[in-house]
């Protein structure tokens, strides 16, 4: 297995590399492995005409971490409070679903418009489009909580608050938890989409100066350069999710998962 | 509200304290309908009066469906009733009742929390500090013969193992009754019966008063002072028999061959398998 997996890369890769070589594939359209490599290496020594790469990274990884944990926020708070009351549920459930149907592209170019070329608008994008995925699930987290365990908490003697701590929200933290690795991911892609729009430092700006250079290995750079920031935050919250979620019996599903 | 809890510690060796903390249920022509999916309305219970006096352990049996678990749900105070009334040590019930032990049908442990966490919730929504509660919990699984497994989670453990974590979850705060629906219904026969042996135990300590549900009719006669036989749907109460075997009862196995155990659990027998067969006839008739 694990030679199969090696060799996916290897011949993908290595095939890009040898089209590009030989003329059947336009290098300068697609860009070329080793020329990415050397992109990549320049980045690193030289820096941009922004800045540094570190900063720019630094400027990117920013942005998406505060919308990840803005919209994060926002979306436990509010999927816990309408998941459990049913008429705030019914007053703001529509208007919330029909500001999920506006393109968040679109959100994005107002933002600029309206907040600038600084931080602040890449941070709402990534929280709009981390909210939307946090809420729904903290919300249908809240519904599908088990009866018999609110009843049980109850017949103990609970509140209306210490039903939430006790039962809800723990309950709904299991879906919750599982919409954080998605919800990353859409952080960075916030950013990164605001910072093409409009930006002074940020991944997203690279991209969008290397494509109108025709520079396809310094944009496959950059596109590198964030796959391996996804990585490692999704690693990061499967070690929350472990620890969050210790109690849970290892399913089978999960056992064998990748 | 720490001396409340230190009261509470004492209470424990001292059953004297205890028994005299049991109260009277009493429930007179409750009723209690549901509108159903298509909006029509459907009597669960219909017109149920009885009293379970102060300590006394009254099993009610019936078939499935027949409204045992609603009947319950009343007196709990989760539910309200549709007519009727339902009073609990001489009040009216309004909201959950205060005091109530609770067992139910399906496992109700929090899956989250630890074995001692779970046994902790009781003591802890009543304002008992931290450590007190602790150790109370831990006393209490020492009861119910889990000491050594207060790190477990729920799923780590077997199904007659969890019951004996509801069991302590539902005592520790000394209820003045005890509500239980079918607490034994999914454990098989052997562990079924330690388990009936131990709460008899348990209660023989503490004495509340005790609402007893099953569909086992030996299970009822075994442990119980009284059973009330249910009607089929809309259930009502049938008949109530008096059970004389002599306690404490001891062994739960050894019950089921005394000559006055089988005696009575062939008179009420006679009374519950008619409902059974109603009950029977109706669901194969609508199927
Ligand atoms: N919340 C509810 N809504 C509608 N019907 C219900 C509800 N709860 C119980 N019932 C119905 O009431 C009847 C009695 O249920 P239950 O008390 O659970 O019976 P059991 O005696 O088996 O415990 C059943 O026919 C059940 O379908
Ligand atoms: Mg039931």
């Amino acid at each position: 297995m694990w030679l199969a997996r090696v060799l996916v890369p290897v011949v993908v890769i290595g095939g890009w590399q040898l089209f590009t070589a030989t003329g059947i594939v336009d290098k300068f359209f697609f860009g070329q492995p080793s020329g990415v490599w050397h992109s990549l290496v320049h980045l690193f020594q030289h820096g941009t005409a922004f800045g540094s790469i570190w900063l720019n990274l630094w400027v990117t990884i920013k942005e998406a971490l505060y919308g990840f944990l803005l919209g994060t926020a926002a979306g436990i708070l509010l999927g816990l409070l309408l998941g459990q009351n049913r008429f705030l549920a019914d007053v703001i459930g529509p208007y919330i679903k029909i500001l999920n149907s506006i393109p968040r592209i679109i959100l994005g170019a107002i933002f600029i418009v309206a907040f600038g070329l600084g931080t602040f608008p890449k941070v709402l994008l990534a929280a709009v489009l981390v909210f939307f995925i946090v809420f729904f699930n903290a919300f249908q987290g809240v519904r599908e909580v088990d009866p018999n365990l609110v009843a049980n908490v109850k017949v103990l003697g609970a509140s209306p608050l210490q039903v939430a701590r006790h039962v809800t929200i723990p309950s709904a933290l299991t879906w919750i938890i599982a919409s954080l690795h998605t919800a990353f991911g859409f952080a960075i892609i916030g950013a990164l989409v605001a910072e093409v729009l409009g930006a002074q430092h940020g991944i997203g700006l690279l991209i969008s100066q290397a494509q109108g250079q025709f520079d396809m290995n310094t944009v496959f750079a950059c596109m590198t350069i964030t796959s391996v920031v996804t990585l490692v935050a999704e690693y990061l919250i499967t070690l929350l999710e472990r620890r969050v979620l210790a109690w849970r019996p290892p399913s089978r599903a999960e056992a064998a998962s990748i | 509200m720490v001396q409340r809890a230190d009261q509470r510690v004492r209470a424990v060796g001292d059953p004297g304290a205890a028994s005299a903390g049991a109260a009277q249920i009493e429930i007179t022509g409750l009723t209690k309908r549901f509108v159903t999916r298509k909006g029509v309305p459907f009597t669960a219970v219909s017109d149920v009066t009885f009293t379970v006096e102060p300590g006394q352990f009254c099993a009610i049996v019936g078939p499935t469906g027949c409204g045992k678990s609603t009947t319950l749900g009343q007196v709990s105070g989760l539910e309200r009733p549709s007519a009727g009334s339902v009073r609990v040590g001489g009040r009216e019930v309004n909201g959950v009742t205060r005091g109530v032990g609770f067992m139910f049908q399906a496992d109700a442990l929090f899956p989250w929390k630890t074995v001692l966490a779970n046994v902790m919730v009781g003591p802890t929504l009543h304002g008992m500090a931290r450590k007190d509660a602790v150790e109370l919990a831990r006393n209490w699984l020492r009861r119910v013969g889990l000491a050594g497994f207060e790190d477990r989670y729920p799923h780590q453990l077997s199904g007659g193992m969890r019951k004996r974590v509801a069991m302590a979850a539902a005592l520790i705060n000394e209820p003045q009754i005890l509500l239980m629906d079918e607490p034994f219904g999914a454990l098989d026969v052997q562990t079924k019966a330690i388990m009936q042996t131990e709460l008899l135990g348990l209660w023989e300590q503490l004495r509340p008063s005790v609402l007893f549900i099953t569909h086992d009719l030996d299970e009822a006669v075994a442990l119980a002072d009284r059973v009330l036989i249910m009607t089929t749907s809309p259930g009502s109460i049938k008949q109530s028999f008096d059970i004389d075997l002599p306690r404490p009862r001891g062994e739960v196995q050894e019950i089921r061959h005394e000559p006055r155990f089988l005696e009575l659990q062939g008179q009420i027998w006679a009374s519950l398998r008619e409902e059974v067969e109603r009950a029977y006839a109706q669901t194969a008739g609508a199927a």
